[in-house]
């Protein structure tokens, strides 16, 4: 009750004061918060395609989704990728609907993804650095651990990440029907290839 | 006291509270990059794909067209009745052929020629699939095909029928929707209303004929399928009115397995029809499935694909 009996001139120096006290109390706070925010380094992928390759007996099979979206914390080195099986895009239309149909049953698992982490680069670092990413790959709704080579290249503000590994059928589950297993090799060679900007 | 009843105060504090509670959400949501992309992917369309393995379902059309570059080559071949028994090999003595090119000229319209020994029929037609069934942000219920088809008859010669046989009097026209549904993976379901028009009929038939057809498949694994089809024709001539089988019409049923591998589709057929136009096994089909005039055959398809996609 005591603030009625004060000036209105009285309220407001007191008003500042205390702004002023509570400013310093916190200041740590909104140091903390924007030390936050800058060390998240977020960048996402402008361009990103996944493709893949097998050497078939009677002919090779290639195709490539260009629709994938990745984001990569450049400070922790966690990245992710994310995308639509059937964005894959065959040079044979044939083989995409076969693809989707037969072995990646994409009515069932319509999405494809990596969940993980790129260690052994730096951001000042300049060229193409050697790294190394672990994590989880789901392909065909099975999860497996990967640990697969790759190259991490700074330029200005963008960040170039690429890889190329292995994925045996096997592993995930899909099945090559016997009746023409000739024509699909056992294993597929995929190539990651991501150009990242800054959120 | 001062800091809650004052207005500029208050402000101060409610946005502090909420950036402090947004602090630890922000950091929690930072840990699960691919919950992220996960929450930021929009709702696509989602096309039904693959709901018949080709192109024919028996006799007749699926509502697949063939992709935009790609010729698929059609062999047909029908072999004569079961019913002649032994002394016909079962029918394996004796057959019918058409042979047959599509061409995608997009991925919804596709243009065909062929040739069918019944009658010794040139036939062509246009195949456009005009709506997709689909499922996600947008949704519908069904495939819809518009087929557009004509076929000229080279049989009888001219000097056989004398003089009055003209070009047009070989001609006949069909029209037909073609309604499928893939209900599930391995289950799809397809309704065929049809129209035929013949420029010339025989005594007992009408030039304009309209049929419902029906027919789907039921995948047993990846590459194998059991496949049905029917044809009723409303507007087939009375048999009891005539003792010519010549004359004598039924409607077509057929039954089939569909085999798949890689760019072929092999389909072996059980059917009492001969004749691979619309004209021919919708409207002069003379053997009675139901008397045992069964004829064995079989459609295989190769696709070549021409135009790579890009």
């Amino acid at each position: 009750m005591w603030i009625l009996l004060l000036s209105p001139s009285d309220i407001q120096t007191f008003n500042l004061s205390l702004m002023i006290f509570f400013k310093k109390l916190f200041f740590p706070f909104f140091l903390l918060i924007s030390i936050h925010s800058y060390s998240q380094q977020r960048f996402f992928a402008e361009k990103a395609t996944v493709s893949f390759f097998s050497d078939g007996v009677v002919e090779d099979i290639s195709a490539a989704n260009e629709k994938v979206t990745s984001i990569f914390d450049a400070v922790s080195g966690e990245v992710a990728y994310l995308m639509n099986v059937k964005d894959f895009q065959f040079p044979n239309k044939l083989m995409q609907v076969h693809f989707n149909e037969k072995y990646m049953e994409t009515e069932k698992y319509p999405k494809s993804s990596f969940q993980g982490k790129i260690s052994g680069f730096s951001l000042t670092a300049s060229g193409k650095q050697e790294v190394k990413a672990t994590g989880k790959l789901t392909i065909h709704g099975v999860t497996q651990n990967i640990d697969v080579p790759g190259t991490v290249e700074v330029n200005g503000n963008r960040l170039s990440v690429k890889s190329k590994f292995v994925v045996k059928l096997l592993d995930y589950n899909i099945k090559v029907p016997q009746i023409v297993w000739q024509n699909i090799a056992q294993q597929v060679e995929v190539t990651i290839d991501f150009v990242y900007r800054p959120l | 006291m001062i800091l809650f009843t004052d207005p500029y105060n208050l402000k101060c504090m409610r946005r502090l509270i909420l950036l402090l509670l947004i602090t630890p959400l922000a950091a929690f949501a930072q840990e699960d990059l691919l919950g992220e992309l996960e929450k930021g992917s929009k709702e696509e369309v989602e096309y039904a794909f693959a709901t018949f393995k080709g192109t024919r379902l028996g006799n007749g059309h699926t509502v697949e067209t063939k992709n935009a570059g790609s010729l698929e080559f059609i062999f047909q071949h029908r072999f004569g009745a079961i019913s002649g028994g032994a002394y016909e090999l079962f029918g394996l003595d004796q057959a019918d052929v058409r042979l047959g090119l599509d061409y995608g000229i997009t991925d919804n319209l596709s243009v065909s020629i062929s040739r069918n020994s019944v009658d010794k029929t040139m036939d062509g037609y246009f195949k456009y699939k005009a709506l997709r069934q689909s499922s996600g942000a947008k949704k519908f219920p069904v495939t819809i095909t518009a087929l557009a088809g004509m076929a000229y008859k080279l049989s009888p010669k001219d000097f056989e029928e004398g003089s009055g046989l003209e070009n047009v009097d070989r001609l006949s026209y069909t029209g037909q929707l073609l309604i499928a549904r893939k209900f599930t993976t391995n289950f799809s379901f397809q309704l065929m209303p049809t129209f035929i028009h013949k420029n010339l009929v025989e005594y007992n038939e009408v030039n304009d004929q309209f049929a419902l057809g029906f027919g789907g498949r039921i995948k047993l694994t990846k590459s194998v399928a059991l496949t049905a089809e029917y044809y009723h024709n409303f507007n087939l001539p009375d048999n009891d009115l005539v003792d010519d089988p010549f004359y004598m019409r039924y409607n077509s049923l057929t039954f089939g397995i569909d085999i798949e591998t890689g760019g072929h589709v092999f389909q072996l057929l059980m059917t009492n029809a001969i004749g691979l136009t619309e004209r021919a096994f919708i409207t002069e089909t003379r053997d009675d499935f139901f008397a045992g005039d069964i004829h064995f055959g079989f459609n295989v398809t190769r696709t070549f694909q021409l135009k790579k996609n890009k």
